[in-house]
Parts: structure tokens; C-alpha cells; sequence
């Protein structure tokens, strides 16, 4: 008898919750550390990021419409299936990051629990982040941090889903929608992991992976006057082309920081606005 | 009688003037640059006129702050922070602020005069709004100083440390005080840069900052124009830019300070949509109409320029409102009956004509008031455009001026549509009885600020600033520390 032959996954775009391949019919060879040949993958086009924003834009008023409770529990649903998965996480990373099974295992597992402790911030953030003012009128006056819509990611290309959870699991937790750029050579732990939000009840667009060339994506993410803000984290040397260009239509620009101590909530402030509201007070 | 009879004799109510003193201003002939704590002497710099638009006349000159006057400014900046700001303690930088708040106070008429001499606006507004709101918020940011630790950006949030701030000509002292209040709280140092036009109460502000004690090189001022705003932003020795001002310049400044390892927070422009709901008291709604658009002669980024109104009031909305036009009393800003004052510079004036000339030429309706209007100075009688479609330029573009666009609409639904279909985002207001409907409304509206049955209110403690092309980043309350703290 002979041996079985396995069936080797092709790795798609997720988009508006369903897996299209690239418009333009490319893909790319995605190779593990160690130089073997892991799969083809989708090379995304400026069209098909375009298609992503579209998505977004619309998944977005949903996603933020839902009580925060339910956003919370989505978040939440996401992590657990990340953990029943969590084998196939720990492999791609390996073979993607080319580090041991061990560092791999831990690696998942603070991925996973990023994802906990972003879903947890859901229903906290406008108690944190917003308040009541009191101003000299008869009005009650109120600030809470709404979301800033649509915001582009380019994860970084080193950490390949750590990296990628903390990109996009901030802005989306504060209820906007991403459309992100997985790491060129390391794409595939990102793929795998936004498969799961299909199951996991998030609303099909509010998160939204391309893959492909990180050069040729991204200057149209930044120019796309219907993305309201940029991490341009995971960039490398083109980070300052991308944060001059974003300049063309105001967007909030992040960038990680080289320090240790870097405080957690600036990529979260970073994605919201402030809404004050004035209401009269009165008989 | 006819209704338009009416109109013209209620318009044709006289009072007698009732003018406050220029000389109240004591201004000086000329200004030098406000450098270390000390006035350089106006000799020493190219000077420029500025004029009281009201009469075209100048009321004095100040000094054209060149590239290196710039530098000097940021070396003098970087000086008092290093040696001195960041050494004294939050009670400290405390007790300068309230000393700040309490001498605006004192000098607040002086100041008002000041200001209505060089911006045009009426001196009920200046008296009433701009300088006791400015020393509000030095009162409000001097309590911060020293509970920065409780501010809820971590246990010991540090400055950012040299801030360069560009400041617009239409609230010349409160944008100053909003810059500077909260930058010096945090334990910033900074170097100022007024208008071009309206660069006379910031220095009677240096004045003032001497009075109080301040350290040397804390506070820098740069009087200047666009090429000294430019000097500013490029600075290697500047940590932080702020600016207040249009969304052409703030892009252009977003795109310099881009892969540098500045700080940047932009108030930018606006086109505000005022919805008005059936259910709303008419006459409130008037008066909430006419403050929202020409408060300050619609100079404010945040004015209610484009008013929708539902469809089934639609009528008697703008009937009343331009009766209500009618009866506002245009001129002589120095006048104490005076709602709206001049415009403030020729070519603010001319941008106001071009877009309105574009209402016309683009089919809407227009109706100006039949006020007179003085033969000098730069004037622009309140006009309301209706039948306005949203492809038309006066529903897009910020006219900055005493300029009303009526749109109507049928659903909630509608309404947000449209008053979301900008690019800007700055801020909204909301008429309605029904609290409910209101606050649907305001969680859908895409905007920095949302007035439900009022408009244009501030205040220290509540955050302003807007979304999208209208800018990022918060001035007052809790929020407004974050732009000068390195969190």
C-alpha cells in the first residue's frame, strides 16, 4: 500500500469574510526559514486592496454598531479557536520564524493571550479613555473615544503572528475595521489565524488580510483617502514615504516604538477620537 | 402689512452708538520679538503693519521673525527647558499658570479692545467669550501641573519638551491660551507663532507673562507669516508641532514633520452641519442657527455652515431665520450693539466673494442682508444660500465667513447621511426635544464635537477637536494633555 499522499493548502486572501484569491490570478512562493518551499500564496493587487477598504468600510459600522459586550465575545470566540488550533499555529510559526517547537509554543500562547486581553478591553476603553466634563453651563457634557473607522496595518514582518495579533487586535478591539498587509515573507500564521474570525461570529470585513508584496501594497493603503489611519509599524524603511503620503488625506499615523516601555494604550488612543457631546440641561 | 415691510422696520430700530475705547489698547508703534524673556528691539527686524480691518488703518508694526530669529527662539526654548522647566516642580509651573490666569484677568479689558482693534470681532464677544475663556483655561491647566501622575497616562508621564505652536487670527488670545496653558502644565517650553494678521494681544500676552515671573526662554514669540511658520515646523530642535489652522496647511505640514521624530497634533477646518429636527422650539433654533454661523463672522473652524433642516418645517425655519438675518447688527466692531464685525483681512474677504460667487453661478438661492454696511475697512453682509445641493461648492468647501447653506432632509437617517458626507468631521449640532433621537443622532455623526440644542459653547474641561480631515488630537480637558506629554 502507499503511502498517502497529503494535501497541501493553498493559502488565500481573507476578505469580507470569504477567502478570494488575488484578482490579478498571482500568487508568490513563500519559502520557511530554512529556505524550503512552504506554498504558494496569493499576491494581492492594488484592486483587490481596494476591494478590502470597500469591505471594511461597510463591515465597520456593524462591528462598531454591536453593544461592546458583543464585541468583547467575539474577540473572546477568536481566542478560543486560536487555542483548539493552536498546534497549526505553533507549526506555521516554527516553520515561518524558523525558531524552536518550545519558543513557538510560547509565542502562540502570548498571541492568544493578546487576544484575551484585547477582547477584554472592549467594554472598558470608554470608561478609561472617556469621561464626563464639567463645564460652567447648564449642560452635561460628556467625551467618549469612538472609533476612527478604517485602519491600515502593515504588520510587521519579523514576528509573524504575535506581531501581527498586536497590530490588529487594537484598533479592531476599539471597534474599527482593519485591512492589513501580512508580513511578505511570513504571511502565512496571519492567513491561518484570520481564517478563524470566519468562525468565530466577526462580522465578514472587519478584518481584512492581504498578502503579497509589502512594497507595492502599502503606498496605495496609505494614499487611500477612505482609510483613516495607518500603523505603519511593520514598514521597515518605507515607513517614512508611507507617513508622508498618509499626510495627503490627515490620517493618524502609527509607528511602534523601539522602547521597552512603550505604554500599551497609544495604539489604542491612537485609533480613537474623542466625541464630546453638549446637552442642555433644563425643565 | 407685508411680512418684508415688517422686516425693514424692525431692521430700522436705532440705538445710539455705544463705543468702547481704542485707547484702552495703549499699544505701541512697534513691536520686536518676545526672545528669552525679554522684547528684542523692533529695530533689529524687518517690521510689518498690522491692521484694524474695521478701518484699514494700521495700529502697529511687528516684527517679521527671519529663519534665524526662529532659531534663536527654539535655542532659548530648549535653554529654559533643559536648566530651568524641567527642574521646577508641578506646584510650581501651578502657581505661574494661576499667576498667567489671574493677570488676564486684570488686564481684560485692555485685552478685549485689543483684540476687536486687530481681528474686527465685536467687543461684546471679545469682552464676553475670547478673554475669559483664555483665562479659564490657564485656570483650568494650572491645576493640572502638578496631578499629571493622576491624569491616567501612566504613573510619571514625562513633557515632550520643546513645542512649537502656530496659532490661526480668528480667537488670537484663546488659541494661545489653548496652546500654551497645557503645554506649560505638562512641563513643556514653548515658542509661539501668531497670525500674520492678529499678532498684537499674544505680545501685550508676553507683557503679561513677564508680570507673572515666568522663567526666561518658557514662553517664546515669534510674530511673523507663513515663512516663519514654515521655519518653525522644519526646526531640528523643535520636539512637537501644534498647529491650529486650515486643512491645506495642516496637510502640508503633516507631510514635513513626516519621518521625523516630532509630535503632531492639527486643529483644521470644518463645514458643520446644524440639523434641525420638526419637533425642535423654533425660536431657539433661530438664535442656535444665527450663533452658529455668524458668531465671530463665521470665522470658526467649528461653525454650523451648512443648517439642515427636515423637510416639513423646512419653510418656517427659513423664513424666521432670514428675518432673524435682517435684524443683525452689522459694523463698527467697537460698538458695543455690534453682532457682526468686519472681516478680518482683504484676502479673507476675497476668498468669502470667490465661493460665494460659486453659490450663485451653481444655482442655489441667495439672500443677503440689507444691512449697511461701512465704506472702509473689509465688510461682508450676512448671507444665507438656500435650495443648496450637497455637490455644491458652498455645502464642501469652509468658507470661513458669515455664510449660511440650507439643506433639507426627511428621515434621521437622511440627516446623518448628509451631514456625514464631508470630509471634514469637526463638529455637528443637533436640535430635537426628543432625547433619544438626539443622542441617536450624535453617536452616528462623524465629529470631534456635538452641540444638541446649543452651539459654539467651550470650555476648558471639555475636549475639542476634530476627525478626519478636520485634524487629530484634543485641546482642553483631560484629553489635552496627551498632546504634550511623551505617552
Amino acid at each position: 500500500m502507499s503511502e498517502r499522499l497529503d494535501v497541501k493548502k493553498t493559502f488565500k486572501l481573507v476578505v469580507n469574510g470569504a477567502f478570494p484569491r488575488s484578482e490579478s490570478g498571482r500568487s508568490y512562493e513563500v519559502f520557511g526559514a530554512n529556505g524550503r518551499f512552504l506554498a504558494n500564496v496569493a499576491q494581492a493587487s492594488r484592486k483587490d486592496l481596494r476591494d478590502a477598504v470597500v469591505a471594511a468600510r461597510a463591515a465597520q459600522a456593524k462591528w462598531w454598531g454591536a453593544t461592546a459586550y458583543n464585541r468583547g465575545q467575539v474577540l473572546y470566540r477568536w481566542a478560543e479557536m486560536a487555542e483548539s488550533r493552536r498546534a497549526e499555529l505553533v507549526e506555521q510559526v516554527q516553520v515561518c520564524e524558523g525558531v524552536k517547537k518550545k519558543d513557538a509554543q510560547l509565542s502562540v500562547g502570548r498571541a492568544i493571550d493578546r487576544i484575551v486581553w484585547y477582547a477584554g478591553w472592549t467594554d472598558k476603553v470608554t470608561q478609561v479613555l472617556g469621561g464626563a466634563n464639567p463645564v460652567a453651563g447648564p449642560f452635561f457634557n460628556f467625551s467618549l473615544p469612538v472609533p476612527s473607522g478604517v485602519v491600515g496595518v502593515v504588520a510587521p514582518q519579523e514576528s509573524s503572528l504575535e506581531g501581527f495579533v498586536e497590530s490588529v487586535a487594537a484598533p479592531m478591539c476599539v471597534g474599527n475595521a482593519v485591512v492589513v498587509v501580512a508580513s511578505e515573507l511570513r504571511p502565512i500564521p496571519a492567513v491561518v489565524l484570520a481564517e478563524m474570525t470566519v468562525t468565530s461570529d466577526l462580522p465578514g470585513g472587519v478584518l481584512n488580510v492581504l498578502t503579497g508584496i509589502t512594497g507595492e501594497l502599502v503606498p496605495h493603503l496609505a494614499t487611500h483617502e477612505d482609510v483613516d489611519g495607518l500603523d505603519v509599524s511593520g514598514s521597515g524603511d518605507l515607513a517614512d514615504e508611507l507617513a508622508r503620503l498618509a499626510a495627503g488625506s490627515i490620517k493618524r499615523v502609527y509607528r511602534a516604538r523601539l522602547d521597552d516601555d512603550e505604554n500599551p494604550l497609544r495604539r489604542l488612543r491612537t485609533f480613537v477620537e474623542t466625541s464630546t457631546v453638549w446637552h442642555t440641561i433644563g425643565q | 402689512m407685508t411680512e418684508h415691510a415688517l422686516t425693514s422696520e424692525l431692521g430700522a430700530l436705532a440705538y445710539d452708538a455705544a463705543p468702547e475705547s481704542a485707547q484702552i489698547a495703549h499699544l505701541q508703534p512697534s513691536y520686536g520679538l518676545f526672545l528669552d524673556g525679554a522684547f528684542t528691539s523692533p529695530a533689529q527686524h524687518e517690521q510689518f503693519a498690522s491692521l484694524n480691518p474695521a478701518t484699514e488703518e494700521s495700529l502697529a508694526t511687528v516684527a517679521l521673525a527671519s529663519p534665524s530669529d526662529v532659531d534663536r527662539a527654539v535655542a532659548s526654548a530648549r535653554r529654559a527647558y533643559t536648566k530651568v522647566w524641567s527642574k521646577t516642580t508641578g506646584a510650581q509651573r501651578a502657581k505661574y499658570l494661576y499667576r498667567i490666569a489671574r493677570l488676564i484677568q486684570e488686564r481684560s479689558r485692555e485685552l478685549a479692545v485689543v483684540e476687536t482693534l486687530d481681528n474686527g470681532k465685536p467687543i461684546r464677544e471679545s469682552r464676553d467669550v475670547d478673554i475669559p475663556l483664555a483665562a479659564a483655561h490657564f485656570f483650568y491647566y494650572a491645576g493640572w501641573a502638578d496631578k499629571l501622575e493622576h491624569a491616567g497616562f501612566g504613573v510619571n508621564p514625562r513633557p515632550v519638551g520643546v513645542a512649537g505652536q502656530i496659532i490661526p487670527w480668528n480667537f488670537p488670545l484663546l488659541m494661545a491660551a489653548w496652546k500654551l496653558a497645557p503645554a506649560l502644565a505638562a512641563g513643556n517650553t514653548c515658542v509661539l507663532k501668531p497670525a500674520e494678521t492678529t499678532p498684537l494681544s499674544a505680545l501685550i500676552l508676553a507683557e503679561i507673562l513677564q508680570q507673572a515671573g515666568l522663567p526666561d526662554g518658557v514662553v517664546n514669540i515669534v510674530t511673523g507669516d507663513g515663512t516663519t511658520g514654515a521655519a518653525l515646523v522644519d526646526h531640528p530642535g523643535v520636539d512637537k508641532i501644534a498647529f491650529t489652522g486650515s486643512t491645506e496647511v495642516g496637510r502640508l505640514i503633516q507631510e514635513r514633520v513626516a519621518g521625523t521624530p516630532k509630535r503632531l497634533t492639527l486643529e483644521l477646518g470644518g463645514k458643520g452641519a446644524n440639523i434641525v429636527f420638526e419637533d425642535a422650539p423654533i425660536d431657539e433654533v433661530i438664535e442656535g442657527i444665527i450663533d452658529g454661523i455668524f458668531f465671530n463672522q463665521g470665522h470658526v473652524c467649528c461653525a454650523g455652515s451648512r443648517l439642515l433642516v427636515q423637510e416639513s418645517v423646512a419653510d418656517e425655519v427659513l423664513r424666521r431665520l432670514l428675518r432673524r438675518v435682517d435684524q443683525l447688527r452689522v459694523g463698527d466692531p467697537m460698538d458695543k450693539n455690534t453682532d457682526v464685525g468686519a472681516i478680518n483681512s482683504a484676502a479673507q474677504l476675497e476668498r468669502i466673494r470667490e465661493l460665494t460667487a460659486f453659490g450663485e453661478e451653481e444655482g442655489a438661492t441667495r439672500y443677503t442682508s440689507a444691512c449697511e454696511l461701512p465704506e472702509k475697512g473689509y465688510w461682508f453682509a450676512p448671507t444665507v444660500f438656500a435650495d443648496v445641493a450637497q455637490s455644491h461648492r458652498i455645502a464642501r468647501d469652509e468658507v470661513f465667513g458669515p455664510v449660511l447653506s440650507v439643506l433639507t432632509f426627511r428621515t434621521p437617517e437622511e440627516a446623518v447621511a448628509k451631514a456625514n458626507n464631508s470630509k471634514y468631521g469637526l463638529a455637528c449640532g443637533v436640535w430635537s426635544e426628543k432625547g433619544s433621537r438626539t443622542l441617536w443622532v450624535a453617536q452616528r455623526l462623524r465629529a470631534g464635537v456635538i452641540w444638541a440644542n446649543t452651539y459654539n459653547k467651550f470650555d476648558p474641561t471639555s475636549p475639542f477637536g476634530g476627525v478626519r480631515e478636520s485634524g487629530f488630537g484634543r485641546e482642553g480637558g483631560r484629553h489635552g494633555l496627551e498632546a504634550y506629554l511623551n505617552v
